[in-house]
Formats: structure tokens, C-alpha cells, sequence
């Protein structure tokens, strides 16, 4: 019997040399300095009768497409939809604390239950409290459903902690590529109110596409989801980008077999 | 001379099953001036009588300050939590701004954490099992208080009463605090009309039961009555001294109807059961009598 | 450790190196705001605009917030948004709770105070926000309060704050504080006088319609909280959106 503690639950030294104590000091604790998987752009815009949003089913590793059918809109609770671009394992680890919030709040069976202000509320406090110890959840989020008072409700927060609601928002890439063109039908507030279910798909599938063609991190296939103000999340998965024409490529040096 | 070995300390049973701890708390409810609650459809409505100096305990020894009644001020008995929720108290007013406290920090995480209201019923069973606690550790005492815990959230409004137990119930009327077996009586009687009532009936209903507390010679006054008032599109609202005034004005009739109540407010089946009489009312008999003996 | 700028190094990416990254806890999201105090009253105004970078997040994300007290107090802290948002949070929820410790409303010279604590309490990671109060004394006068990063403050006649700060403070100094400006006649400096609220209001439109116009980082519209003795008013006012 060995009476010493310290050798206890180590590789035997005689099977595998003498244990390096180095290993379990070695350095200081890390935090998250860059997103490694990481999924691109969410889009977002309110209409009349509620909120849709997309996401395309890539996780990109670098310039890799590593996983190709990954889901990024998450239903929470009953009438929520987060959309989560940025790191996937840091998007799981939220997935994982809004289920556990979710499940506790249902414990009270009190016919309480947190809607999408309250989520977004929790959501953003996680993100500026990580942001704060240094340690980010290197994520952009939009939490889509209804206010209080049964308006559609859509809003932003990042790895910063930095929050706002628009009309139509749009994460990564998006910003740039895809506002623009929803910001065409939902600038202002209340401008949702003139737009239908069908003019916000054509918007939303519209900007995937034009997502597809320009975001070299996209992917053509895509989840739209909406969530109506009567409470109702449908999350309609394996979307293709449809009618799209690379034949611009064709006068862009550098696309296909063009030679020097 | 009787000894009761088993109220040392507020976690060792009596071989009844008895905690005369947590009984003796219950009893210092009924030593403070009455609280009354009461919720119709849309609201919530809490009113009590605040007791001059003469009569507030101080600690739990039940220590009275006996000072001449215009020298002290009257006591705090209506608090406000949130913007939706405020108590009423009845009992050692100092356990109830330590449970105050409490549910206000518990309500500023709610909006803090998750921009929500908190509901009512989860601040409520905070206390709950805060006090229960107090009733299973050694070396710590139950709370001398009982609340009314009136608010509004998003299933309506709601009146909960809270004991040192731990325990926690909803009613629709509720009545805690001295001679409050009156009120109860009073709400009781007319329950039935508090759903549909209007803000100002249910008021009127409250202080109605609240005013069957009273002692003999007291009245209710602007400087001895509280109201507080929760509801639909209604923030907390505390009506304290002068506002109270115009409430009372509509009331009419401020003292005890208690036992001798005029024609034009009894009702019809009330006259039956209540004896005009002036003889004071019969003693309390829901007292708790420790007279156990050494086992 | 997060004055400097990073930079990355200009050989990282032909090297084939590993590109150094850090992340940083801080960002701009532009806007602007301004305070005035006149004599009975104090504005408190500021842009709707929320940026990052060159994008514009949101054209309507107000930043001038109600303090729960009564006399009013409104507060805006500009600069990064995530910071500014969380100090007005926590200021609130503290000045609800003086409201229960003491049984009194703050007054503003204490609120000033309770936020130079707030600030300087995190002297070491501050809070990266120009912070503007406005609302009245225990006299009843206009009053305007304004603080840096970390918790320095002072009372002032007007403040402007944020990303067009030093657009509009000049114009500020010479409209009202009178700042070179001399009476025809004598050639004395002209004597200061309180405005008037219309012409605060004015004032403050002006100010914010030419900043928008030199300064990307403000526009699209105009919130503008006016206290007075009667309580807190709000105005819109558009402005350009390009």
C-alpha cells in the first residue's frame, strides 16, 4: 500500500514514468479569446401578426463547412424563438441555460410563464455579466416573440451585453447585407403593421439568398420561424434558397474556371 | 406552579405535536391592531387600523411602551413592495420591515433579472419558507407578524395571508390582528358581493370590517386608519392621514357597529343573529393556553 | 490595460501566423445628448440613434430614462450602450430603494453624489459612459449635473455628452452662457440671463439638427424630456436620417 496521497489516482509511475506535477499547474485559467465553430447570420423582422426569423443550418469551422445541418433557432418556452449566430458551443451552453430556466419556472405551476421580454431581460444579463468578468459567450442573439401588451416584440443582445429593438434586425453579415433590404418594408416602428405574412417570407427568403450569394460562411439551406402574437411558434426546417442565378459570377474575375 | 418545558426554543414538539414558539407568534398577531384584505374582480384592496404608541410592542418580550397616547406617533402598517404589491401587517411591526425588506429586494430582482413583475404568489412563498425555516433551526425565533400580502400581476388580483408558521393561503377576505374575528365576521357576511364590486364598494366593504375591530370608545380617524389599493391599470396606491379623509367621509358612520347596528346597514338576514345589545363583546376565546406539565 | 487600441500586428496575415486576438469589453454606439437648466425648469435631450461601427442597430433605442423619484430626475449615460443601460438600471432600483430607507424623495444633489459612488466604484473597469442628469433643486431651480467616466462631476448650466459632444458644446458656451458675446455699446461681456423654456427648445433642436448634419453617428430622431414642477413632459422631434 502506498501511504502517500499525492500518488494516489495517478498513472503508475513504474507503467508510465514519473508523473509531471507541471500539468496540473500549468498556467493560468483561459477564458474564450476567439469563436472557433461559429454559425453566421440570424435575421429577423416583425409583420402584422408577429415575428419571422431565419438562420441557415451551417456551422462553419474557419473557412471549413463542418456541420451542415445545424439548427440555430431555438423554441423557449411557449411562445419564444431565440435565433443565435457566433460560437455553436457557447450557443449550446445558452440553449442549456434557457432550458433550465424554462423548467424552472414551470416547477411553480402558477400560470406564470416567461415570454420573450423575460427571456430577453435573463439573456441580456447573462451576456453583460460574462462580457464583465472578461469570459464572453461570443454570440449575437435575437429573441423574437410578444410584449406585455400583445405587440410583437424583437431584440438584440451580443457578447457585449449591447441591446436594442428595431423593427428588423439582422446579426453578422446581416447588418450589412440584409437590414438594408428589410429595412425597405419595416424601418420604423410600427411599420409592421403593413406588412403580411407572406410580404415578410418573401423579404426573408430574399435575404437568405442574397445571404447565400455574398456571405462566403452561408449556407443555402435554412429554418424560418415564426412566432405569432396568439402565442403560436412554428419553426419550418430545410428551407432552400429557390430561383437563384449565378450567372453575375461569370463577370467576376476570380468565380469558376476563368483563366488569368 | 405550572411549568411548560417545551417552549424553549421553537423547533422541540410538546408530546401533543404542539411548537408553542410558533403559537405564542401567532398570539403577538393578535396583540397588534387589525389588518383587513379583500379582492373583487379587478382589484385589490388592503386597510387597517395603525395603533398609537400606547399600544406597539417593541421587542418580543412584549415590552409595551405606555406613553400618553398624543405623544407617540401612530405606527407604519401599510407597505408598499412594488409598484404592484404592498402588505398590511399586523403583529411586531420590526419582523414585518425585516420581511419587507425582503420581498422588496426579491421584487427588484424580478425586474432586474427578467424585467417582470414578480408574481404574487412566488414572493409570497418566499416568505413562506422563510419563516418555515425559523420554525426547524435552533437559536432563531418565528417572526412575530402576520401580512396580508395585496397585489396585482397577470392572473389578476390576489390577497394572501401569511402566518409565522409559514403558512400561506389565499382568500378572498381576509382579517388578521386584534378583535379581527369581528371583521372576519363582516366579510363573511358579504363576500359574496366583492367580485363584482366596484373600487370604492370594496374599499367601503374593507373599512366597514376594518371598523368592527375597533374598541368600544375608538372611532376610525384620518390618523389611525391606512388604505392601501392595488388593481387593474392601478399602481399600488397608499392612502395615509388627510387622503384617507374623503374616504371615511363616504364610510359615514366611523365607530363599531358591532352588536348594535344602525336599521339602514343591517341586513335582512343579519338581524336575526346579531342582538341589539351594549354589553361588550364576548372575550376572544381562540387563545392559546400552555398548561402542560413537566412529563 | 484597455486604454490602448489594439492593434493587430501588419505582419500577422502574410507570416501565416496565428492572428492575435483579444477580446474587448468595450464599444461605441454613438448618439448624443445635451442638458439644460433654466431657472423653473431643465431639459434633458438626446438622439434615438444606436450604432455600431458604421451600421445603424436602431433608429428608435431611447437612452434619456424617468428616474422612479418624485421631484423627477431624468438621467441619460451615453457612450457604450451596455454599460449606459446598466448604470441607469442600477441607478433606478437605487433610488427606489433611498426612497424606502429614508421615506423622502432623492434630491438631485444626493442622486449626483450617489452616482459619482456608482461610478468611481468601478474606477478599475469603468462604466464607458458620458453621464448627464437634469431635473430641479431643493429650490425649485433647473438643475443639470455631469459626469466622466469615472465619477468626476459637477453642476453646470449645460452639458453636452456623447459622440457630437464637442459639435455642440461651443455653440452651447456662446447661446447660453453668453461666451463672446459683448453688448454693442459698452463692450462689456453680455450679462447672463436664464432662457426662456421656448427658447430652450429651440436651442436644443438647433443643436441636434446641425449635429446630425457634421456628425454620422447622430440623427434619425429627437427625444427631448423637459421637468419642470409639474412633472416630466416628453417631446419628439424628427431628424435626418441619412
Amino acid at each position: 500500500m502506498d501511504h502517500m496521497p499525492e500518488n494516489w489516482g495517478r498513472p503508475r509511475s513504474e507503467i508510465y514514468g514519473v508523473y509531471n506535477s507541471a500539468i496540473h499547474n500549468a498556467g493560468p485559467a483561459t477564458h474564450t479569446q476567439q469563436p472557433s465553430i461559429t454559425g453566421t447570420s440570424v435575421i429577423a423582422l416583425k409583420y402584422n401578426k408577429g415575428v419571422m426569423l431565419a438562420a441557415d443550418n451551417l456551422a462553419s469551422y474557419g473557412s471549413l463547412a463542418r456541420f451542415t445541418d445545424q439548427e440555430r433557432l431555438i423554441k423557449v418556452g411557449k411562445e419564444t424563438v431565440v435565433g443565435i449566430s457566433g460560437d455553436v458551443s457557447d450557443m449550446q451552453y445558452i440553449e442549456l441555460l434557457l432550458e433550465r430556466l424554462i423548467i424552472e419556472d414551470n416547477y411553480e405551476q402558477d400560470g406564470h410563464n416567461l415570454r420573450a421580454p423575460h427571456i430577453y431581460e435573463y439573456l441580456s444579463r447573462v451576456m453583460y455579466n460574462r462580457r464583465s468578468k472578461v469570459d464572453p459567450l461570443w454570440n449575437a442573439i435575437l429573441v423574437a416573440g410578444k410584449k406585455d401588451d400583445g405587440s410583437p416584440f424583437l431584440a438584440y443582445v451580443d457578447l457585449l451585453g449591447v441591446t436594442y429593438s428595431s423593427p428588423s434586425i439582422a446579426t453578422g453579415f446581416g447588418a450589412y447585407l440584409a437590414v438594408p433590404l428589410l429595412r425597405k418594408i419595416a424601418s420604423d416602428d410600427g411599420d409592421e403593421k403593413k406588412i403580411t405574412e407572406e410580404q415578410a417570407r418573401a423579404a426573408i427568403d430574399e435575404c437568405m439568398k442574397v445571404l447565400f450569394y455574398r456571405d462566403a460562411r452561408s449556407l443555402d439551406k435554412y429554418s424560418v420561424a415564426t412566432v405569432t402574437t396568439d402565442g403560436e411558434v412554428t419553426i419550418e426546417q430545410n428551407v432552400r434558397c429557390k430561383d437563384m442565378s449565378w450567372r453575375f459570377a461569370e463577370h467576376i474575375h476570380g468565380y469558376g474556371t476563368q483563366k488569368m | 406552579m405550572f411549568r411548560n418545558s417545551y417552549d424553549n426554543d421553537s423547533i422541540t414538539y410538546s408530546p401533543t405535536g404542539r411548537l408553542f414558539q410558533v403559537e405564542y407568534a401567532l398570539e403577538a398577531i393578535k396583540q397588534g391592531s387589525a389588518s383587513v384584505g379583500l379582492v373583487s374582480k379587478t382589484h385589490a384592496v388592503v386597510v387597517a387600523l395603525k395603533a398609537s404608541g400606547e399600544n406597539i410592542y417593541i421587542c418580543a418580550d412584549l415590552v409595551v411602551i405606555r406613553s400618553a397616547e398624543e405623544l407617540g406617533s401612530y405606527q407604519k402598517k401599510i407597505i408598499r413592495i412594488d409598484d404592484h404589491l404592498g402588505i398590511a401587517l399586523a403583529g411586531l411591526a420590526p419582523d414585518a420591515r425585516v420581511l419587507s425588506n425582503f420581498m422588496r429586494q426579491q421584487a427588484m430582482s424580478s425586474r432586474m433579472i427578467y424585467n417582470r413583475p414578480i408574481p404574487i404568489s412566488r414572493v409570497v412563498s418566499a416568505i413562506g419558507d422563510k419563516a418555515q425555516r425559523n420554525t426547524q433551526t435552533y437559536g432563531r425565533r418565528p417572526y412575530g407578524v402576520g401580512l396580508l400580502v395585496a397585489g396585482f400581476d397577470e392572473t389578476g388580483p390576489h390577497l394572501f395571508e401569511f402566518q409565522p408558521s409559514g403558512t400561506v393561503l389565499e382568500y378572498f377576505g381576509a382579517a388578521i390582528g386584534a378583535r379581527s374575528q369581528s371583521a372576519r365576521t363582516y366579510l363573511e357576511r358579504n363576500f359574496d358581493q366583492f367580485p363584482e364590486a366596484s373600487l370604492e364598494d370594496l374599499v367601503l366593504h374593507g373599512l366597514r370590517a376594518l371598523r368592527d375591530t375597533l374598541a368600544q370608545d375608538k372611532e376610525l380617524l384620518a390618523q389611525n386608519t391606512s388604505i392601501g389599493i392595488v388593481g387593474l391599470d392601478t399602481k399600488f396606491t397608499l392612502y395615509d392621514n388627510d387622503d384617507v379623509r374623503g374616504w371615511l367621509e363616504k364610510l359615514g358612520n366611523v365607530g363599531s357597529t358591532r352588536g348594535r347596528r344602525p336599521p339602514e346597514e343591517r341586513e335582512p338576514e343579519a338581524t336575526e343573529d346579531a342582538p341589539v345589545t351594549d354589553a361588550p363583546p364576548p372575550e376572544e376565546t381562540d387563545t392559546v393556553e400552555p398548561i402542560e406539565t413537566d412529563a | 490595460m484597455y486604454s490602448e487600441p489594439y492593434i493587430e500586428p501588419a505582419s500577422a496575415h502574410s507570416a501565416g501566423a496565428p492572428i492575435e486576438h483579444r477580446f474587448n469589453p468595450y464599444s461605441d454606439n454613438g448618439g448624443t445628448i445635451l442638458a439644460i437648466a433654466g431657472s423653473d425648469f431643465a431639459v434633458l435631450a438626446g438622439d434615438t440613434r444606436h450604432t455600431t461601427g458604421y451600421s445603424i442597430n436602431s433608429r428608435f433605442q431611447p437612452k434619456v430614462h424617468a428616474l422612479p423619484c418624485d421631484p423627477p430626475i431624468v438621467v441619460s449615460a451615453n457612450g457604450f450602450s451596455a454599460d449606459g443601460d446598466t448604470l441607469v438600471r442600477r441607478l433606478g432600483q437605487r433610488v427606489q430603494w433611498y426612497s424606502y430607507a429614508h421615506n423622502k424623495a432623492i434630491s438631485i444633489s444626493a442622486c449626483a453624489r450617489l452616482i459619482q459612488t456608482m461610478l468611481y466604484g468601478k474606477r478599475f473597469f469603468p462604466y464607458y459612459v458620458h453621464t448627464i442628469i437634469a431635473g430641479l433643486d431643493e429650490e425649485g431651480r433647473g438643475a443639470v449635473y455631469s459626469f466622466d467616466p469615472v465619477g468626476s462631476y459637477e453642476r453646470e448650466q449645460c452639458r453636452a455628452g456623447g459622440a457630437a459632444a464637442s459639435l455642440i458644446m461651443p455653440f452651447l458656451d456662446n447661446q447660453v452662457n453668453f461666451k463672446n458675446q459683448y453688448d454693442a455699446q459698452t463692450g462689456e461681456p453680455k450679462a447672463v440671463t436664464f432662457l426662456s423654456l421656448e427658447e430652450t427648445i429651440k436651442l436644443v433642436k438647433d443643436a441636434f439638427s446641425s449635429a446630425t448634419e457634421r456628425h454620422i453617428h447622430v440623427g434619425d430622431s429627437l427625444e427631448i424630456m423637459i421637468v419642470t414642477k409639474e412633472g416630466v413632459k416628453v417631446e419628439y422631434f424628427p431628424l435626418k436620417r441619412d
